[in-house]
Formats: C-alpha cells, sequence, structure tokens
C-alpha cells in the first residue's frame, strides 16, 4: 500500500515542488548571469541581491489582468498554455534522480518509475508538447502569433528529427531504452557516453537549444519581427505558464543530456577505486550539479552569441545536423558489429 | 475486472472522441479531437501491455502526422464547404453504400469471431519461442524475422512516397 501510493505520491508532489521553485529561479538566474555578462548588476532591489525577485514576479503575474481577445478560439486558446506545460512536467515521470538508495529503512528508487521505454516516452511526450505552440498562434487569431508560431513548430520539428536520431546511435551503445538502464550501462562501459559519441552529444545540444527556443534559436520569440513571438496575445498567468514551460523544457533537456551523456547520477570516474571518497557525496548531488552546469552553457550561450536568421537555422538542420547524425548513427553500427565480430 | 472497467471507459472516450472528429464543425477542433483519440489509443496499448507500441503511437500519430495535419487545415482555407461540386443526392447514395459495406463487414467479422470461439480449438502450430523478453525487442524480433518482407515493402513505399513528395514539391531539380 504504501510502496503503491504513498512513496509515488510524495515523490511526484517532491519532484513537481522543485521543478517549480528551480524553473523561477532559472529566470533568476538567467538575468544576473546575463547582467553579470553585460557588466550590470541585474536584480537587485528585492531582498538581498535581488534573491526574492521570483517572488515578486509570481505575484505580479498572477494580479494581472486576464485578457482573451473577442476574436480569438475561446477554448484553444485556454487550452494552449495547458497543453504546453504539461508535457514539460510529466517528462520528469522518467527522469532518474538517482539510483535505488535505502532511506529511512526502506528501500526508494531516486526516480519517479523506470519504464522499459523511457528515452522514447520522452522523445513522444516532447512531440505533444509542440501543440501547444501551434495552438497558441492559431487561436489568438492575430497574425504576429499565427507567423511565430509557425516559425516555431516548423523549427520544433525540424530539429526533433537529428535530435532524435542522435538518441538512437546512445540506445545503440546502451543496448537499453529505459533511463536507468542507459546510465547504468555507461558505469558498465566505464565511460560517459559523450567521450564515446561526441559527435552525438553536439547535435543534442544544438538540437537541444533550437528544441527548447533558446538563443541563438530563439526565432519564435524574435521581439524585432515578431513582436514577442507566439504569445503576444496572452497575458498574466496564461503568458506565465509559456514562460514556465519553456524554462521547464530546457530542465528537462539538460536532465536528459546529463543522464544520456554524462552519467546521470554516477561520480567522475566511477570505477576507480581511489575516487571512493567521493561517494560521500550522494549520488543526486551529482546529478544536480551536472544539470546545471548545462543550464549555466544555456544561459553563456544566450548572452554570447547573436540570433540566426530563420533560413540560416533551417538550413543548419536539415543540411548539416542531420545528415550528420545519420553518418554517425551508421558509423556507431558498423562500429558496433566489428566489435562483436571480433 | 479493472481491466475490463479501464477498457470499456478508454472505448467510450475513442468512440467518443471518434464521433467529435467526423461531426464537429470546425476543422481544427476536429483534428485536435484526432490527437485526443489517439492518445486514448496509447493508452489502450498501455492496457495490453505493450508499452513500446503506445509510445510509438503518441510519438508518430499523435506528435508527428496529426501535426502535420493540422499545419495544412490551419494553412488552407477550409471556409468553402467540401464536395460542393457534387450533387447531395448521390453522395448520400454513396454514403449508404459505403455504410452498408462496412456494416457487412463488421457483421462478417462478428460471425467469424462467434464460429472461432464456438468450434473446438484445434492444436494451433505453437509459435518458435523468442530468444528475447521485453515488447521493445520482442516487437524488433518479430519485425526483422516473420514480418521481414512486409516491413521491407512498407520501407520500400515510404521511401519512393518521399522521392514522390521531393518531385512534386521541387518542380525544376
Amino acid at each position: 500500500m504504501i510502496d503503491l501510493f504513498v512513496v509515488p505520491l510524495l515523490k511526484i508532489l517532491i519532484v513537481l515542488n522543485a521543478t517549480l521553485v528551480a524553473v523561477t529561479y532559472m529566470v533568476l538566474l538567467e538575468r544576473k548571469v546575463i547582467a553579470w555578462t553585460q557588466s550590470r548588476l541585474g536584480p537587485m532591489r528585492v531582498g538581498p541581491y535581488g534573491i526574492l525577485q521570483p517572488v515578486a514576479d509570481a505575484v505580479k503575474l498572477m494580479i494581472k489582468e486576464d485578457i482573451t481577445p473577442v476574436r480569438a478560439d475561446k477554448w484553444v486558446f485556454t487550452a494552449a498554455p495547458i497543453i504546453s506545460m504539461v508535457p514539460a512536467l510529466i517528462v520528469y515521470a522518467v527522469i532518474p534522480f538517482g539510483p535505488v538508495v535505502s532511506l529511512f529503512g526502506r528501500q526508494v528508487s531516486l526516480f519517479i518509475t523506470d519504464v522499459n521505454v523511457g528515452l522514447l516516452y520522452v522523445v513522444s511526450v516532447a512531440s505533444v508538447g509542440v501543440y501547444g505552440i501551434i495552438l497558441a498562434g492559431y487561436a489568438s487569431n492575430s497574425k504576429y502569433p499565427l507567423l511565430a508560431s509557425l516559425r516555431a513548430s516548423a523549427q520544433l520539428i525540424s530539429y526533433e528529427v537529428a535530435v532524435t536520431l542522435t538518441l538512437v546511435s546512445v540506445i545503440l551503445m546502451s543496448g537499453s531504452l529505459s533511463m536507468v538502464g542507459i546510465v547504468n550501462a555507461q558505469y558498465n562501459t566505464r565511460v560517459w557516453f559523450a567521450f564515446v559519441q561526441p559527435v552525438a552529444f553536439v547535435i543534442f545540444f544544438i538540437g537541444g537549444l533550437a528544441e527548447t527556443n533558446r538563443a541563438p534559436f530563439d526565432m519564435p520569440e524574435a521581439e524585432q519581427e515578431l513582436t514577442g513571438g507566439f504569445h503576444t496575445e496572452y497575458s498574466g498567468m496564461r503568458f506565465a505558464l509559456f514562460f514556465l514551460a519553456e524554462y521547464a523544457n530546457m530542465i528537462v533537456v539538460a536532465s536528459v543530456a546529463t543522464t544520456l551523456f554524462f552519467g546521470g547520477w554516477l561520480r567522475p570516474f566511477p570505477n576507480t577505486a581511489f575516487l571512493g571518497f567521493l561517494d560521500f557525496v550522494p549520488s543526486w548531488t551529482w546529478f544536480l550539479l551536472k544539470t546545471f552546469v548545462f543550464l549555466y552553457i544555456f544561459i553563456w550561450v544566450r548572452a554570447t552569441l547573436p540570433r540566426y536568421r530563420y533560413d540560416q537555422l533551417m538550413r543548419l538542420g536539415w543540411k548539416v545536423l542531420i545528415p550528420l547524425a545519420i553518418a554517425n548513427l551508421v558509423v556507431t553500427g558498423i562500429v558496433k558489429v566489428l566489435m562483436v565480430m571480433w | 475486472m479493472g481491466e475490463a472497467i479501464a477498457f470499456y471507459t478508454l472505448a467510450a472516450f475513442i468512440l467518443g472522441f471518434a464521433v467529435l472528429v467526423v461531426s464537429t464543425k470546425d476543422t481544427v477542433h476536429s483534428v485536435l479531437f484526432l490527437v485526443l483519440d489517439f492518445l486514448f489509443v496509447a493508452a489502450l496499448y498501455v492496457l495490453l501491455a505493450a508499452p513500446f507500441l503506445a509510445v510509438i503511437q503518441v510519438l508518430v500519430y499523435a506528435g508527428g502526422i496529426v501535426v502535420l495535419y493540422l499545419f495544412v487545415v490551419m494553412l488552407v482555407n477550409l471556409k468553402r464547404p467540401p464536395e460542393a461540386h457534387q450533387a447531395p443526392q448521390r453522395r448520400s447514395k454513396l454514403g449508404l453504400g459505403l455504410s452498408v459495406a462496412v456494416l457487412l463487414e463488421l457483421v462478417a467479422i462478428g460471425g467469424i469471431g462467434v464460429y472461432e470461439t464456438v468450434r473446438p480449438v484445434t492444436a494451433a502450430v505453437p509459435a518458435p519461442p523468442m530468444p528475447v523478453s521485453g515488447n521493445t525487442e520482442q516487437v524488433g524480433w518479430l519485425l526483422y524475422t516473420s514480418y521481414l518482407i512486409p516491413f521491407e515493402i512498407a520501407s520500400m513505399l515510404l521511401l519512393v512516397a518521399m522521392i514522390g513528395a521531393i518531385v512534386l514539391a521541387k518542380r525544376e531539380l
């Protein structure tokens, strides 16, 4: 009874709340890091060094007037923010934050569930997330959101192909679709997959930037051309949902990158005995640390690189990343077969 | 018991959304109901202990194909009633014929099903045991052994369709 309902519910509660808090603080971190890059201070007024800024933002967004345009498609307009938020959150069901550990005298796994098709689950849930963006643009009944949402969905669909192809090479390495299985495979092969699959990792990372609409691929939100993107007509909490979904998706991409390419919860050199003192650090800390590094790189990239033009973005996706991913997949397969034959 | 309840609930949702798909006036709403329908079909696969098929159902149908439907529906002006050039009587006759055909087919399938259950079970040829376990592995095994030729034909068809689409889209290569 406890194992069937109470423990999973508790885990879901913790993960959901931690995610939402992390998302709000990601926004602050992003503003701070970008400010430091540009020799500014960033938010300083609310709380010491502005650490209460997310609370102020949340209150502001919640008490803002909620407007639905008269000519909008009401049902779809209301559903669109929810449709983008939900997939961003349910992905966390299969992300392994740590292995099975004993906690208060009972075996507890530091992931909500470990399904056999975990990685495919992540991909398919992400592919449903596109609807939020398309429908937001369509339902607003306004030309800028429509254009932005068409761009966004075309971008998402294009980069999804490349990203999924890199995942196939990772699956070839691990021989398992389960997220826990992939981390264990990295333990058994004694190497993080980023070092055996560097091409796949780079493509995954670039694709991840594009799929979360981050700079330098934040085309859907190009303020100069599209007055703010597919959520132009949204206000208050509904706008906040799109915003939160984007940041939640960033954390998803960072966690998936950690799990697939950087050994998930494993400490550095997990098979080396003389580094055993590192085991004093709990496994989930390693996971969070690696994820945080990725999130920082996301922000760093945004502060550094200018935005791509739309045709450059599409050319990069279809003419560089997808052929590279296919080539990488073929080479991985050949090497794998050769290794089996020897 | 629980399984039966889950099945009938899912079946009710699937049929309900399917009816909404064909009866809704707004084409975009109709496509959205189609997505919901596909998601519930995926849940049905989960109930059948086929998680791989469920995830692929969501990935390919809900996440891939219907997005393209939505593109077409949003970008093509569909305000004009479809098949306006056809006389309504002719359409209703065609519809009647098709419905009768489908009804006969359903009755035939149901009849065969009843016959099969009534008939004493003859010793079927046991399927060769699969050397792999797990839903994903088993699907892969079947695709590359028993169903290799259909699988290859399907991929050839898709390739032909892809080349055809490229030729149609780019008039001058």
